[in-house]
């Protein structure tokens, strides 16, 4: 177990994988639990399988890094606009320290990687975003790279996908991360102009701001199997209506049911149905590698 | 007469009603008191401009939520000369908690939409508290879409503590409502002037908060959460709004100074409530204003400003790095117009 001490001795708290790769085996120890069905699952195999349990089908969370390598085609993604660094334009108590921890934490600039790459060989430009970056919770930093995203496949022609994932807006920032939603949403409006795909992907979980601006945007929504999805919180909703919620609620087996997204897709098959739907765009397939 | 006052006020409170004492009393004996009257008046105006004068962020949330502030209905009423309500999204229903319609200002035909809160009990039941479902949005929207049609500007009026949260409101799609009016918003090719009366709560402000611009009341507050929440989340503790209210920057000379409204309408002495007409009448020539200032622009060009104004918000630093590891590698990216490339500027809002 060569990399067992680092974890519990706090020197190493995530894995770097290389697009195209699949994530290495997590390093904390050989087994885990499902934590949907509670039962135990070999790392090596949970990781071979997506990070999706073989048992009951739960998807377990992927840090941006680990999406990027199992979606993409080999080498294929280059970054876009890495050099973009938040501040802390309010001073607020404490944020300056919380965004090291999170960068330390995930080796992440920010909660979203954007980019251009290639799903099963067709050109897109993309954004990833990381839940364990401050709860992928978007300030200015994520907004103007998901609107610089916009605007440049607009002005490309290329289709966007973007997985989504986020607690909703950074409030550290104040109202430059509330505008974040109408900002990226009005170049979602250029994009859409511009007549170019944009798809979102919701995985667990995409709520408040994020899924009330691009999140829920896409000319097609798709979303991961049991993600979370929703505007409002679920305490804030129990507290309001003093009642506790159905089972299942917010849930994306939840919203395709009331006509709030186009289809549940599980992780195994993603890159097949964008393929796809990126073809039926009018995506020409490059030559991969 | 009862009436309503806030924890801060209540030195000025008392001190208007021995005035009003004393002015009785004078009255019903034949006692001149002209003279100690005077003196107490000029020390309630002192107080007053004391206490105004030096609100705190909690203090001006406290009166943005102040049960005798015009709600939006009232405003309608004193600022435009005639309004026809309009009702229904034409999909699921009537949400009370927003209004809307046809209205003259001046003898210019506009589209108003607002949200709208209840005056007691009853009516807030009937408006579910100003706290609008996915119908009030699209609502909202179809009356927007309706302006853009017949060419007419429209004025939104922001008053509301948040989207309302609920089971049917998440079912209907609350997220995928303020979206959509989101990106309606910043393209409708109309001008939208944005008045935030009281408070911007959130994303469920932000719906009907889009626009070529933004005037703010004095004591109003906008903000990404309510400080109640956001001491909720930072020290488990939603007692501690005070100290969040001050962290949010959400007052209207915080977001003036953040570039983040265009305009600050000062309120009268004591706050819009306690002169409900002249408050009226500082909105209506604001408004007046800025629809004769919008109205001499092509709309195209107007729409692009609209998009610009949005798009400069946000602040972040663009690192230095050596050529070999920037990422700007991939084709395309020569025309980046907003692209910011050298290191250390500051991206977004520098407005004056």
């Amino acid at each position: 177990m060569p990399n067992f001490k680092g974890i519990f001795q706090g020197k190493q708290k995530f894995v770097t994988v290389k697009a195209g790769q699949v994530p290495e085996e997590p390093a904390d120890g050989l087994w885990t639990k499902c934590r949907q069905c509670a039962g135990i699952l070999y790392k090596k195999e949970l990781t071979s399988n997506l990070g999706v349990c073989g048992d009951c089908g739960f998807h377990f969370r992927l840090s941006a890094r680990e999406r990027i390598a199992i979606t993409l085609d080999e080498d294929s993604f280059v970054e876009y606009d890495e050099d973009l660094l938040t501040t802390d334009p309010l001073g607020f108590p404490g944020y300056d320290t919380k965004i090291e921890a999170a960068k330390q934490a995930t080796g992440l600039n920010e909660a979203i990687i954007t980019g251009q790459g290639r799903i099963d060989g067709y050109p897109a430009l993309l954004g990833f975003m990381d839940f364990s970056f401050i709860g992928a919770s978007m300030g200015s930093v994520v907004g103007e790279k998901v609107t610089r995203l916009f605007e440049r496949a607009a002005r490309q022609k290329l289709p966007v996908v973007i997985f989504c994932a986020s607690g909703g807006a950074r409030m550290q920032e104040g109202m430059f991360s509330l505008m974040q939603m109408a900002k990226t949403s009005a170049a979602y409006g250029k994009l859409s102009e511009a007549r170019v795909l944009y798809i979102s992907v919701l995985t667990n979980p995409t709520t408040a701001g994020v899924f009330a601006s691009f999140g829920s945007l896409g000319d097609i929504i798709i979303a991961e199997p049991g993600a979370l999805i929703g505007f409002t919180g679920q305490r804030v909703i129990e507290e309001t209506i003093r009642q506790k919620l159905p089972p299942g609620f917010q849930t994306a087996e939840f919203a395709l049911e009331h006509g709030l997204i186009d289809m549940i897709v599980d992780r195994r098959n993603i890159r097949k149905t964008l393929g796809s739907l990126l073809s039926l765009h009018g995506g020409r397939r490059e030559e991969a590698g | 007469m009862t009436s309503f006052s806030l924890e801060f006020e209540k030195p000025l409170v008392e001190l208007e009603k021995r005035i009003e004492d004393l002015k009785e009393f004078s009255l019903k004996k034949g006692i001149d008191l002209s003279d100690e009257i005077s003196i107490l008046e000029k020390k309630a105006d002192e107080l007053r401009k004391e206490i105004f004068e030096n609100l705190t962020p909690w203090q001006r949330i406290l009166i943005a939520r102040h049960p005798k502030r015009p709600t939006t209905l009232e405003y309608i009423d004193m600022i435009f000369d005639e309004f026809i309500e309009l009702h229904g999204d034409r999909e699921f229903g009537d949400d009370g908690a927003i209004v809307g319609g046809i209205a003259d200002l001046g003898g210019r035909a506009v589209t108003v939409i607002g949200t709208q809160k209840g005056r007691d009990t009853k009516e807030n039941i009937a408006r579910n508290f100003g706290m609008p479902h996915p119908e009030g949005y699209r609502k909202a929207l179809r009356l927007m879409k309706q302006a853009e049609k017949f060419r007419r500007p429209i004025v939104s009026f922001v008053d509301v503590v948040g989207a309302y949260p609920g089971v049917e409101a998440e079912e209907r799609g609350q997220g995928i409502a303020i979206a959509r009016n989101l990106v309606e918003m910043a393209r409708l090719s109309t001008s939208i002037v944005v008045v935030i009366t009281g408070e911007g709560g959130s994303g469920g402000a932000l719906a009907i908060g889009v626009g070529d611009k933004l005037i703010m009341l004095e004591n109003a507050y906008f903000s990404v959460i309510s400080p109640e929440g956001c001491a909720a989340i930072l020290w488990k503790d939603g007692s501690r709004s005070q100290e969040a209210a001050e962290m949010l920057k959400l007052t209207a000379p915080d977001l003036k100074a953040q570039g983040i409204i265009d305009e600050l309408l000062p309120e009268p002495q004591g706050a819009a409530h306690k002169d409900r007409m002249a408050m009226a009448r500082l909105i209506r020539d604001a408004v007046i204003k800025a629809l004769d200032e919008l109205s001499g622009i092509p709309v195209r060009r107007l729409v692009e400003r609209r998009y610009a104004r949005l798009r400069r918000i946000g602040k972040y630093v663009v690192s230095e790095m050596p050529a070999t590891e920037a990422p700007m590698v991939a084709a395309g990216n020569e025309d980046m117009h907003v692209a910011p490339d050298v290191a250390d500027v500051e991206g977004g809002s520098d407005e004056t």
